[in-house]
Order: structure tokens, then C-alpha cells, then sequence
């Protein structure tokens, strides 16, 4: 028998309502009823990042994240980064600018990562950037230039030089 | 969508405490990063659900009136982390949790999931071990506490009985006064691995710094359940540091501790990185406790 229960939760800033399948994970419940499918399906066990989202801010793997657990939560997908007119962000424009991107699948993960990161204001040494962004697998790209991407933007929201 | 038979969501301590007692065959989730993978992979399937997740009374860290450090059951990984009051009394256990899984794991991780699964390789454990850590469990009749070695009962099994769930792990004020300890996780990887073993230490040192009035060691991974070595501490206790303590030290662990072969690594191999993570974790842990090693 199924069971059904309605949540109400702000995504990408617009407060919603959904009927949701109390057995949805919460990458159900955005790519099904929300259309939002920047969210991958990955190994759907919560070790590759590719589903990853924000909920209060916070970069959760929503896999392993139920869908009714979004009740009263803000949460942001890949689509949020948009500017009012489409304009990419600066995150996003860093991923371009290294060639941080090949087949794609992880890269909305890695971004919401990257923003959960970049929104503490803190300059990371190197190996803490590495630690903040290992929750997430790339089988294309070897890392270097997504780290570059993410190195290259902190740097610059701080107002600083970078030195690779 | 998970093969789940039905879910049940507590909406207060209380009522999780009355959905246990009605849906005795009902699983506990906490944060879910176990049990819903699990879940996934068929060894929880068609299970029904007690969801305590959405109860925020069970969050944070706090001392209560005895100077106790209450961690909230489901405090998570990155938040005890980052918690002032963790860092000032117990910050080995920050910095323990903070090697959990990967960033988003340690968002959804919570410490009660942690020991509640019984599990010997979980990175809190070993810690908690080590400083003596209470378990605060409710139930229908009240509130009862558990030293952390009694909580453990065997591998997957702790003493949860069934009116009751977690609801915070106090770190005694004694167990951490003046005392410094440091944990090292052994793995193969950084990120998203679980230990091959996890050893913690801690010390309490004279005012002068020259004698170790208490020192206390924990693994996980070294048998069934985390466990205290008490040969290694009768070993440091009352000594001097210095270098030939840390080696005497280290080599005592072996007659205690009681690894087991399994895929991850060999009994000797886990052995072997066991003295050595007991020799370094004491050496560090006298460091940060602002001793000498002669």
C-alpha cells in the first residue's frame, strides 16, 4: 500500500507543495515531480557527490537524503546559480574557463560543492580544498582542473592572486 | 525509491518512544547514511521505518549543569566538528568524526547512528571509548545511562532496549579536564573509506608536565567492538614521557587487543599498524598536552 504525504519546502527560492511517495529519496523527488535534473543518479549509495544539493546551505548527497525530510528545508540545486537573465555564475564560468567539465555527470554535483565551500569566505589551503571536494567522484577529468576551477574562485572573491 | 514497507516519522522523543513500542520490527533511521544504503542493497529491504531525523531537540552541544559535554544524538559529524565547545574540552573527537565517509556524509551522519550501529570500525567510537563517554538512552520509563563499553554488547548489537532510543553522549567533565588526545584512522584512502583500524589516545599530565597522571587508549577495528587496552595504560600511567615510554607503551597494546583476518587487512598487518598508531598517538597526544617526550 502506498503511503503519501504532502511537503511543503522552498526550492531555488520558490516556496512549493508536493505530494511526495514516502519511500522517494530526495533525488526522486527533484529530477520526478520538480524536473530539476541536474540532480544525477549516480551509485544512488551516497559515495559518488553526483546527486548532490544544498538543503539550509549545507551540501547533502540527496540520495540517501528521504524525501520527506525536505519538509521547512531551502533547497538549492544547480538550476539556482542562474543569473536572471541566464548569465552563468562565477563558479561556473571557472569550470569552463579550466576545462573542469568532460561528460558532465559530476559537474552539478561538484558545483553545489564548490558553492557550499566558497559561501564559508575562507581561503583553504590545498590540501583542505582537496578534502572538501572529495566527497565526489570524476572518472574523466583527474581532478586538477575541477580543483583549479574551484582554487581559481575562491581566490578571486577574496580578492586575491592566485599562485598554481 | 526504497524498498521500504512503511515509514513512520516521530514527531517528539516521546512518540518515537510509542512508535517503537508499536512497531516493534521497525528499524531506528537517524540520518540514514547506513541504514538507507543498506536499504538500497537489499539487507534492509521491505523494512518499516521509525524516522527520528526531523527531531532538532536531539541537536547540538551543550554542558549540562556538571560541566558535562552533552552531544545530542543527532548532532552531526561536520557540526560537532565545528562546534566551539568540542574543540575547547574534546577536540580529538572533532577531529575524529571530521575523517567519517566524505563531506556530505559527515553532513548527515550523526553521532547516535555512529554507536548505535554497533559497529567496531565506526571513527567516533574509538574516541568515545577513550574518554569514558556515557550514553544517555530514553524510554518509556525514563531516562537511563550507560558507560560506552557496556553499550556495546557484541557486533552490530548495543543496548538499546525496546521502549528506547539514544538521545545524547555526555563526555564527562573528569574524562576531559585537562586532558589532550589524538586519534589516527588507518585506511587506504582519505576520503569515503571505512578504518582498517582507528587507535585514540588521550592524556592527563601533571602540573609540571613531567609525569602522565592518566592516559587512556581505544581502537576500533582491534575486535568485535571498540575497546579500552588497559595493559598499554597501566603501562603509561604514573611515567615520565619519553620516547622508550611511547615504544614500552605501544608494544603492551599487544596483549590486549584481538584483530581478526578479513578482506581489509590481515590479522598481523593490523597488529603491526596497531603499535605503531599507539606509539605515535601518545607521542602527539603528550605534545598537544604541552609535555616533553625525553
Amino acid at each position: 500500500m502506498s503511503q503519501y504525504k504532502l511537503i511543503r519546502c522552498n526550492i531555488n527560492g520558490r516556496d512549493v507543495e508536493k505530494m511526495v511517495d514516502v519511500r522517494a529519496s530526495l533525488t526522486d523527488m527533484l529530477r520526478n515531480d520538480c524536473h530539476l535534473t541536474s540532480v544525477k543518479k549516480g551509485c544512488e549509495v551516497g559515495e559518488c557527490g553526483a546527486c548532490t544539493v544544498l538543503i539550509d546551505g549545507e551540501a547533502f548527497n540527496s540520495c540517501i537524503y528521504l524525501a520527506v525530510w525536505a519538509e521547512g528545508k531551502r533547497i538549492r540545486t544547480l538550476e539556482s546559480l542562474l543569473g536572471p537573465n541566464g548569465e552563468l555564475s562565477d563558479i561556473q564560468q571557472a569550470f569552463m574557463d579550466e576545462a573542469a567539465v568532460q561528460c558532465g555527470f559530476c559537474t552539478p554535483g561538484f558545483l553545489m560543492t564548490a558553492v557550499e565551500i566558497l559561501a564559508t569566505g575562507k581561503v583553504y589551503s590545498d590540501d583542505e580544498l582537496r578534502k572538501l571536494l572529495s566527497g565526489h567522484l570524476c572518472r574523466c577529468t583527474g581532478y586538477e582542473n575541477i580543483f583549479r576551477a574551484v582554487k581559481k574562485t575562491m581566490y578571486r572573491r577574496a580578492g586575491r592572486e592566485i599562485d598554481f | 525509491m526504497y524498498d521500504m514497507k512503511a515509514l513512520y516519522e516521530a514527531e517528539s522523543v516521546v512518540h518515537a518512544i510509542a512508535l517503537r513500542l508499536e512497531h516493534p520490527e521497525a528499524q531506528i533511521i537517524a540520518g540514514g547514511s547506513d541504514v538507507l544504503v543498506q536499504m538500497r542493497e537489499g539487507r534492509r529491504a521491505g523494512k518499516e521505518l521509525i524516522s527520528i531525523y526531523m527531531l532538532d531537540e536531539l541537536r547540538g552541544v551543550t554542558l549540562d549543569e556538571d560541566e558535562n559535554v552533552r552531544i545530542g544524538s543527532l548532532t552531526s559529524f561536520s557540526h560537532i566538528t565545528r562546534d566551539p565547545l568540542i574543540q575547547r574540552c574534546v577536540n580529538v573527537l572533532g577531529e575524529a568524526v571530521d575523517q567519517v565517509g566524505s563531506p556530505q556524509i559527515r553532513n548527515i551522519g550523526t553521532i547516535g547512528g555512529n554507536t548505535c550501529n554497533g559497529v567496531t570500525s565506526a571513527d567516533s567510537a574509538s574516541t568515545l571509548h577513550a574518554y569514558e563517554a556515557i550514553v544517555e538512552l530514553t524510554g518509556k520509563d525514563g531516562v537511563r545511562r550507560v558507560p560506552i563499553k557496556d553499550f556495546y554488547i557484541k557486533a552490530g548489537q548495543v543496548d538499546l532496549r525496546p521502549d528506547e532510543i539514544q538521545t545524547a553522549i555526555l563526555i564527562p567533565k573528569a574524562s576531559y579536564e585537562n586532558t589532550f588526545g589524538h586519534y589516527i584512522k588507518y585506511g587506504m584512502r582519505n576520503a569515503m573509506e571505512i578504518a582498517t583500524l582507528g587507535c585514540s589516545v588521550n592524556v592527563r599530565l601533571s602540573a609540571d608536565k613531567r609525569t602522565i597522571e592518566r592516559c587512556r587508549i581505544a581502537y576500533g577495528v582491534a575486535g568485535p567492538v571498540p575497546m579500552r587496552v588497559p595493559s598499554a595504560e597501566a603501562a603509561a600511567n604514573g611515567e615520565r614521557p619519553s620516547l622508550a615510554l611511547a615504544e614500552r607503551f605501544a608494544e603492551a597494546v599487544l596483549a590486549d587487543i584481538k584483530p581478526r583476518d578479513s578482506w581489509r587487512a590481515a590479522k598481523a598487518f593490523r597488529e603491526h599498524i596497531a603499535v605503531e598508531l599507539a606509539r605515535r598517538c601518545l607521542i602527539e597526544s603528550v605534545r598537544k598536552a604541552g609535555g616533553v617526550m625525553e
